[in-house]
Formats: structure tokens, C-alpha cells, sequence
């Protein structure tokens, strides 16, 4: 057996076999740590079926930064437990030397210092460089894409998805679940969904007219690998209708059917199956609760919650993979299936280090095509940031300060209201603000950046409200996602207690006065679910902030006052 | 002001019904129930209720209850200002002592659903579906 550490070290190691050695720092740590290549090579191949896993890429087809979170709070059952530690737990948990590659793939610290050693990840084209490696020695491998994929770009929405799907296919997946591609509306999705060479799957996708499963989408696609008999069942996010717009897809209803999915696995074994793996968009949570109910799934590999983890997390029989997002990591699990049964994985997160791994060059060429249309819109300055814009974070990210500062501005609004997503990369201080940065942190097709009068009272309601999808102890009542970004107004949050009672202390930064629950306050803010949602497009009124701005400096965060759970 | 007419009153109801307090209408289901069983003993078991963990539209939530060897099942919604939602008799013949249908949920709350059993015995069962204004996803 191969220790942890070692374990570790393979993952990292497998990266940069792909790319030309001697490339700065990472060479030098790697001597340090006396890889070989050839035990590298004897230990990377195990059983008999590969699965390679990607997650949550929301339209990223070029290198970018994107750090971690620096608060992930778990709740209920799942407090300080993984996915929900960050920073020096994290390393501690792993064994990771701190300012190595792992640490700077993997946590917040010293980002700015490390993203200068190492550089940018992600791209596709690299990304199919660690594929076809990984086909290599297993030619059979299974690509499956948690999904998320068709979204958060100015291409992606410009093209309705059209060029995440030219890219994907150029990768040649197997099987894909669903989230944010349902916000391009029933009629694009059915559009593109019908013209994939691969299988769109969802148990949990449902004709919400008659409440039985949809017939575009099916629950499960059989594969025969290395001589086993795999099914791949899909879940599809729960929550669509309630935490996207459902009025853009009201022909589907959704929900986590945990008792369905027990059908699934059943009709699966009974038909042969010797393998069952659970491509799902529950997110993390749910993904463990889900594991600790339904019996009879092998492996789960866990999209929606962005989680990055170095090694699977096991619930009674079950393997969940989390492979982080935004085409930053590739999972691979090599399985040994015999006699009927799962009897040993082998699993590796495998960070795209885009200096390191070659791009492989047609998915190069065939990522530029999609762009060159929109070229000069994508690489059009509109300022300069002095600061680290990031997003992830269970209240703040910098990005989503600048953004309420922005619609405070630009919509003379007195408090702000931005949604907490989990997608968009970081810039470094120093870098241009391109439009393409802009719209990788706003793109989507409910933009609409509306203004209109909320009461204290209300206010509340909705920080209650978002706090409980956030913070409920039940995973299964939580639909992912961070807390809603507010400007203008801080707070303070109490996890551990009910819906109602977390959100106390609300001030009016402008006055410093309490909020009054009767008053009136003009609120600005934009991704609203209703439908008719009026007002001009976020990434417009970003671009007019920043464009006043010129340069973007590190502003103060809104204050946020949190009280963690008891334990943690 | 940029909401519409309507998304303001849809915003206004949705905070309305997260602000009501729940367990208003709580003599009124015990009521329901007496008047049901007959003030009889009430045990578990025996009766599955499907409901969605979250209501994707609180207006027409999908609800499923089976009990196998009922003769009649009364569901009620605990949170509503009515919490009678409605009472499915089965006949002697019925194939399968099952039944779905949809039910306005004014606000988080928990489902019952209590069973008369051939023998004349009563078993209950709920289920809690939570409603949201949403909005904010990952």
C-alpha cells in the first residue's frame, strides 16, 4: 500500500509528466522530492477500468487563477469535516508542505506569492493533454462531466453554449449531468442535449407536468470496460427551479429522489451491473448524505460545490471523488472490478498546471476559433486592479465587493444585493480588468441589474432565507452556494441557529444606524429568479464602475460578523 | 422601482408566508385529527409519505401517500391557514391503497398523513417540506 504522502506525491507528480520538465520551480520541487518517472508510470495504471472526472468547468476554456476559499463552514453533522476545512487544516489533514504546488492548487495562503511561482491552471487544451495521457495507458478510460459546463463566459452566453459544447465533444465524454446549462431555457437545451454524441443523464430529471421521469434525459447509460459491465447513473442538480430561474425551464422538475435513485442502482444490478458509479451535481453534502442512504453505488464523483479534496472520502461502501471547478483539476480513479465487485480504487486529483502540461494543439486551434469572433470584445482593457479580485468565501470575495460597489454606484442604491456563486476566477494584483474578466464573474442569462425598495424587514427575510440554504444542519435543505454578498449594510450571522433567528446587528454602513424593520431602503442587485426582472445587464454596469475606477484598489470588505458552530 | 407589478406582490407574498409564524394553526389539525379518528389512539408505521425535501413552487407541491390495508388516509397541511388538504377513500376492491396529488404549502411545514386501517385502527405518518424564496445558486 501506498502511504499517504506518496499517494500525495503521485497525484502531482502524474501532472507533470505531461507537460516539458524544467520549468521553474516546480522542476526544482520535484527533484527535491526525487520523483521517477518510471515508478510513476508502474504505479499509475491499477485494475481494469479508468474513470476521468471533470466538474463544474462553467464555460473556462483558457488558463486563469482561481483561489480557494478561505471560510468553507460545515454544519450539522459535517462540522470541520472535509470538504469544509481550508488554509493550514487543510494542509495538515493532507500532508501538504506549505507553498508547494498542492498548496497553491489547493488553499488560499500566500495566493498572490504562489500564483507568481506557478503560474496560471486550467484550459481545456491542457486539460486534453492529461486525457489523452491518461487514454494512453488505458485507452477505454470513461470522461464524465459533472456538468455546469455550458455557462460563465462572454463566449458561452454569446453562443448559447455552443462553444463549451464544440470544445467538450472535441474531448469525447461519455456522460454528462446538468445545472446552470437548464438557464439557456427549455428550447436551447433540448436543442443542444439532442445533438450530443455522448449520453445526458439525470434520474432526478423529471416531466414536472406529469411527475414522471423526463424523456429527454436518461437516468442511466450503460459502458462495457476492460470486460465490466459499468453503469453510469445521472443527478442532475436538485434545486434548479428554486435556486435558477424556473420559469426559463418549467416543463422539469428536479429534487434530490433519493428512493428513485435506490430504483435506479437495483434495476442497474439486476440488469448486470458490476459496477455503479453516480455522476452527480447534489454537491458535496448531499452527495455523503445521499451515499449513507441509497446502498449500492460504488462511486460517486461529486460536482456543484467546487470542492477540490486530494483523496476520496468514504460513506459505508460508497467513494465520493470531489474535482474542484473551473477546468482547474482532472480526477482519475482507476477502479479493479472482479467477481462482480468493486475490490480496490486507485484515485488521483490531478491539478491543471497550465505551464507545465502542454497544450494539446487542435483543442488549442478549436478553443481560438470559438473566440476569434468575439476577440475584441474578450480582450478590450477597461481597467486595472491593484488588488486580488476572488470570489470564493462563505460571505465576502473581493470580486463581490467591487460588485456591490459597483451597483451602490452606478444604481444609487443604498444596499446591494449580489448572489453567492461559487464560480469565476481570480485576478492578481496588477493585472488588466478585460471585459472577458468581467463577464467570467457575471455571465448568465438572468443579468438584469434591477432596482427597487425593500423593507428592513424584508431584508431580513432574505438573509434568513439564503442563510438557511446555506447553513441548514440537514444537507439534504441546503442547495449549495454561499451566502448572498451585501454592500452597504453589514450583519451579523449565528450558524447555529434555526432560520429566523441567525441574522442579527443589520447596519446602514452609509449612517452606521440599525436597520429599521419599517423603513423603506432602495436595494440594487441583479440574478433575480422572477420573472420580468428589469434593469441593464451586471456586466455594463461593472464595466461603467471600473471604468470610472481606472484602477481598482483593495477596498475594505463588508463587514460580516459570523458565530460559528459549536465544535468548530 | 423596476420589478413589475407582479414581481413585487410575488416577492410581498413569499415574505409574508416565511414570516408567519408556524404552529398557528395548531388546535386546528389537532381538531382535524379528532374529528378523523374519533379521539382514538393514533400508532406509527405501515404508511409512507413521499414530498419533496424542498418545494420547488409552494403553490402545487407534488405529495404521495400509501398505506397498504387502508381504508381511507386524510392528509393535512399543519402550516396552512386550512390545514384540511383532503380525506382518499379506498373501496373493498381497490388495487392499491395509494394515492398523489399536489397541495398549495403557504409556508415551511410539516405534511400528515393518517391512515384508517381495516381493523379499524389509525396510523399516521409526516413528512416537513421546506418553502423558499431561493435564488442563489452555486
Amino acid at each position: 500500500m501506498m502511504s499517504r504522502r506518496d499517494f500525495l506525491q503521485m497525484s502531482m507528480a502524474a501532472a507533470s509528466l505531461y507537460g516539458a520538465s524544467g520549468f521553474g520551480s516546480w522542476a526544482r520541487l520535484a527533484a527535491q522530492d526525487r520523483f521517477d518517472q518510471d515508478k510513476l508510470l508502474e504505479f499509475d495504471t491499477f485494475g481494469n477500468v479508468t474513470l476521468m472526472h471533470i466538474t463544474d468547468i462553467h464555460g473556462q476554456l483558457k488558463p486563469l487563477y482561481f483561489r480557494e476559499p478561505a471560510i468553507n463552514i460545515g454544519v450539522g453533522e459535517n462540522h470541520g469535516k472535509v470538504p469544509h476545512i481550508t488554509g493550514e487544516d487543510f494542509r495538515m489533514r493532507y500532508g501538504i508542505g506549505g507553498g508547494t504546488p498542492l498548496d497553491y492548487a489547493l488553499t488560499y495562503d500566500d495566493f498572490v506569492a504562489l500564483a507568481g511561482a506557478y503560474g496560471k491552471v486550467g484550459g481545456l487544451d491542457r486539460v486534453a493533454t492529461v486525457l489523452n495521457a491518461i487514454r494512453a495507458d488505458r485507452p477505454d478510460a470513461l470522461l464524465l462531466d459533472g456538468g455546469d459546463t455550458w455557462h460563465g463566459s462572454l463566449t458561452c452566453l454569446r453562443t448559447a453554449g455552443q462553444d463549451m459544447v464544440n470544445v467538450m465533444n472535441a474531448l469525447k465524454p461519455d456522460a454528462m449531468t446538468f445545472h446552470w446549462e437548464f438557464t439557456l431555457g427549455t428550447d436551447r437545451v433540448t436543442e443542444l442535449v439532442e445533438g450530443l454524441p455522448f449520453a445526458a443523464l439525470g434520474q432526478n430529471i423529471f416531466d414536472a407536468e406529469w411527475d414522471e421521469p423526463a424523456e429527454l434525459f436518461k437516468p442511466y447509460e450503460f459502458f462495457e470496460r476492460g470486460g465490466v459491465k459499468i453503469a453510469v447513473i445521472g443527478q442532475a442538480f436538485p434545486y434548479m427551479p428554486i435556486a435558477n430561474p424556473g420559469w426559463m425551464f418549467p416543463e422539469y422538475s428536479f429534487g434530490i429522489r433519493d428512493a428513485h435513485m435506490q430504483e435506479m442502482v437495483d434495476e442497474v444490478r439486476a440488469q448486470g451491473a458490476e459496477l455503479v458509479v453516480c455522476l452527480s451535481h447534489n454537491g458535496f453534502d448531499v452527495d455523503k448524505k445521499m451515499a449513507g442512504i441509497v446502498t449500492g453505488i460504488d462511486v460517486i464523483l461529486s460536482g456543484h460545490t467546487h470542492d477540490a479534496l486530494p483523496e476520496p472520502v468514504q460513506v459505508g461502501q460508497t467513494h465520493i471523488i470531489a474535482s474542484g471547478s473551473n477546468g482547474k483539476f482532472v480526477s482519475r480513479v482507476d477502479l479493479d472490478v472482479r467477481d462482480g465487485r468493486m475490490m480496490g480504487l486507485r484515485h488521483k486529483l490531478i491539478p491543471i498546471f497550465s505551464d507545465l502540461i502542454a497544450p494539446d494543439p487542435e483543442i488549442t486551434a478549436l478553443i481560438d476559433a470559438q473566440r476569434a469572433p468575439f476577440i475584441d470584445d474578450l480582450t478590450h482593457v477597461v481597467g486595472k486592479t491593484d488588488a486580488l479580485l476572488y470570489r470564493r468565501g462563505n460571505f465576502n470575495g473581493s470580486w463581490d465587493d467591487l460588485i456591490c460597489e459597483a451597483l451602490l454606484e452606478e444604481r444609487d442604491a443604498e444596499i446591494s444585493l449580489s448572489p453567492g456563486v461559487r464560480w469565476g476566477p481570480s485576478l492578481l494584483p496588477g493585472q488588466d480588468i478585460t471585459r472577458e474578466d468581467i463577464y467570467a464573474v457575471t455571465a448568465m442569462t438572468y443579468p438584469n441589474a434591477y432596482r427597487t425598495e425593500m423593507t428592513g424587514e424584508f431584508l431580513k427575510i432574505v438573509l434568513e432565507d439564503v442563510g438557511d440554504n446555506l447553513f441548514n444542519p440537514d444537507p439534504y435543505l441546503q442547495q449549495g452556494g454561499d451566502m448572498v454578498r451585501v454592500g452597504g449594510m453589514g450583519f451579523k450571522i449565528d450558524i447555529d441557529e434555526p432560520q429566523g433567528n441567525r441574522i442579527s446587528n443589520m447596519t446602514l454602513l452609509s449612517t452606521g444606524e440599525k436597520i429599521d424593520p419599517d423603513r423603506s431602503y432602495v436595494v440594487a442587485g441583479w440574478a433575480s429568479v422572477n420573472e420580468g426582472t428589469e434593469g441593464p445587464p451586471i456586466w455594463d454596469v461593472v464595466e461603467a464602475h471600473i471604468g470610472k475606477l481606472g484602477t481598482v484598489s483593495q477596498g475594505a470588505p463588508t463587514p460580516v460578523e459570523f458565530v460559528l458552530p459549536d465544535g468548530n | 422601482m423596476t420589478f413589475t407589478r407582479r414581481e413585487t406582490l410575488a416577492l410581498g407574498l413569499g415574505a409574508a408566508a416565511l414570516a408567519a409564524m408556524p404552529g398557528a394553526s395548531f388546535a386546528s389539525t389537532e381538531e382535524a385529527i379528532a374529528a378523523f379518528t374519533g379521539g382514538a389512539e393514533v400508532g406509527e408505521g405501515g404508511i409512507e409519505l413521499t414530498t419533496p425535501e424542498i418545494a420547488e413552487n409552494g403553490n402545487t407541491v407534488p405529495v404521495e401517500v400509501s398505506a397498504p390495508g387502508a381504508t381511507s388516509i386524510m392528509l393535512l397541511a399543519t402550516g396552512n391557514p386550512n390545514p384540511d388538504v383532503g380525506t382518499f377513500n379506498f373501496g373493498p376492491l381497490a388495487g392499491s391503497r395509494s394515492a398523489s396529488t399536489r397541495i398549495r404549502l403557504a409556508q415551511s411545514q410539516d405534511v400528515i398523513a393518517i391512515a384508517r386501517m381495516e381493523d379499524g385502527s389509525f396510523t399516521r405518518t409526516s413528512a416537513p417540506v421546506k418553502v423558499t424564496i431561493g435564488g442563489c445558486g452555486g
